[in-house]
């Protein structure tokens, strides 16, 4: 592989007079998992949101590896071209189930969605892949019909990676996946998040609070404070050798990460 | 395989005032393919450090790690991700899993899906005497012995060049020792560099070719 699949360079964005990123960059390749953690504030859900093209940096540059075309800035590419790779390359997993699902149609439809906006046609073919990926993310099958409202949220999580991960993306994005659940589904959850990442080769940004989460899912680890990456490494390296006087503060700060 | 050069590892803990802790200095170890290379000294001496500078988990503060073509010390996260999938067997002094994944699925890992990674695991297994009926169960609620087991059967599965070994038959009964003692002779027979800590003397006197002393 000779390219990274993301590159972000001095990425600088102001809201008013606060600076919520400083010139921070990383590259990203194919298969990695990266995590990006700090405290509420740091600038992470930024980062993320400048990564993901949601939201245009004041300045910087952000390079995704296109399928066909090499890399790309996303910025120069056209608000349809984005828009294409949000709904095929990439996946975008919220904190929240209810906005990343449409809470008013289906389990199944939930999921076969992304594939229609694809141009798949066959109503067969949608729904046989939509009961296998709620089988994938370990759900009822028998549930497709089913509306998201009557799902717990552990569940809602799970159909909205279901839904994300129907066009075989080669890049998601993550913010808390798993912060508003139990901690006996949140174990389960890390655990298919881990399993799906690796047997797909995806590669992720994992934006979280939670170093345990971090430890578990991510290869490579950023560590955000006052919208700077003030360390990088990897996650083990970070955790359990941190250089940086605020990464250090947050290790010891938590029980066994 | 392995050259160490002048290595430091110095622990500043800024939220301490600053203090400086130096672990070690002056550092200088080379270990071809077939060596064993026990760590010896006292508790506190720097063995586990040394360790996990080769496994690139501590950042060296100075000198020069050379593990295979990689210079540990300035590889990119990348780069070293590589080092560890392809060229470094490590087992620590205790297993860290995720919570769900079941014993034989942890010892296949490093296979990596290849199409008789279960069965290898299958053999690891019974050969350090993990009971059939563990197999399924996630290790997390294993006994020391059997997640240090679990540990060793992960880490030696696959022959690799270099192998790091921190404590690996420490809470282990007599025979299970045995049979460490054999996987790691087996190991380096096959050409793997070794640096282990082995602090029960039999163990040492089995598996060192040569022993690195610290001060």
């Amino acid at each position: 592989m000779s390219a990274p699949l993301l590159s972000a360079a001095g990425l600088c964005k102001r809201y008013g007079e606060r600076l919520a990123l400083a010139d921070v960059g990383f590259d990203l390749w194919p298969g990695e998992v990266l995590a990006v953690v700090g405290e509420s504030g740091s600038g992470k859900t930024t980062l993320l949101n400048c990564v993901s093209a949601r939201l245009r940096p004041d300045a910087g540059t952000v390079r995704f590896l296109t399928r066909h075309e090499g890399q790309q800035d996303l910025f120069a590419l056209s608000e349809a071209q984005r828009r294409m790779l949000a709904r095929t390359d990439w996946g975008f997993v919220h904190q929240n189930p209810a906005e990343g699902l449409r809470m008013n149609v289906s389990a199944g439809a939930n999921v076969g969605e992304r594939l229609m906006a694809l141009g798949e046609r066959h109503y067969g073919r949608i729904r046989g892949a939509a009961a296998d990926w709620l089988m994938r993310v370990e759900m009822d099958a028998a549930r497709i019909d089913e509306s998201p409202q009557t799902f717990s949220g552990g569940m809602r999580q799970r159909l909205q990676i279901a839904r994300n991960l129907v066009t075989r993306p080669r890049l998601v994005f993550m913010d808390e996946p798993t912060s508003g659940l139990d901690v006996s589904v949140q174990a389960r959850l890390l655990d298919l998040l881990r399993g799906l990442t690796r047997d797909l080769g995806l590669a992720a940004i994992v934006v979280t609070h939670d170093l345990a989460v971090a430890r578990l899912l991510a290869h490579r680890m950023l560590v955000m404070k006052d919208g700077r990456a003030v360390e990088q490494g990897l996650t083990d390296q970070v955790l359990d050798d941190p250089q940086h006087p605020y990464s250090q503060l947050l290790v010891s700060s938590v029980l066994q990460p | 395989m392995i050259a160490v050069q002048g290595l430091r590892k110095d622990f500043t803990l800024h939220n301490q005032g600053g203090v400086e802790l130096p672990v070690l200095e002056g550092v200088d170890l080379d270990v071809q393919p077939g060596e064993c290379v026990a760590l010896d000294g006292p508790s506190g001496a720097g063995k586990s450090t040394l360790l996990k500078c080769l496994y690139a988990n501590y950042r060296a503060t100075a000198g020069s790690v050379r593990v295979g073509d990689t210079e540990v010390t300035t590889a990119t996260a990348r780069e070293l991700l590589a080092l560890r999938r392809d060229t470094i067997g490590y087992v620590s002094q205790f297993l860290r899993v995720v919570p769900r994944v079941p014993a034989l699925e942890v010892v296949m890992e490093p296979l990596h899906g290849s199409p008789d990674a279960r069965h290898r695991a299958e053999q690891m297994l019974l050969r350090l005497r993990i009971p059939m009926r563990l197999w399924s169960v996630p290790p997390a609620t294993f006994s020391g012995g059997e997640q240090q087991r679990i540990n060793v059967a992960r880490g030696l599965i696959r022959p690799m060049p270099v192998l790091l070994l921190d404590e690996p038959t420490a809470s282990l009964d007599a025979d299970n020792r045995l049979t460490v003692v054999t996987l790691i002779n087996e190991a380096r027979t096959w050409g793997s560099a070794i640096v282990g800590i082995f602090h029960d003397q039999k163990v040492r006197d089995a598996v060192a070719t040569r022993t690195y002393r610290f001060h």
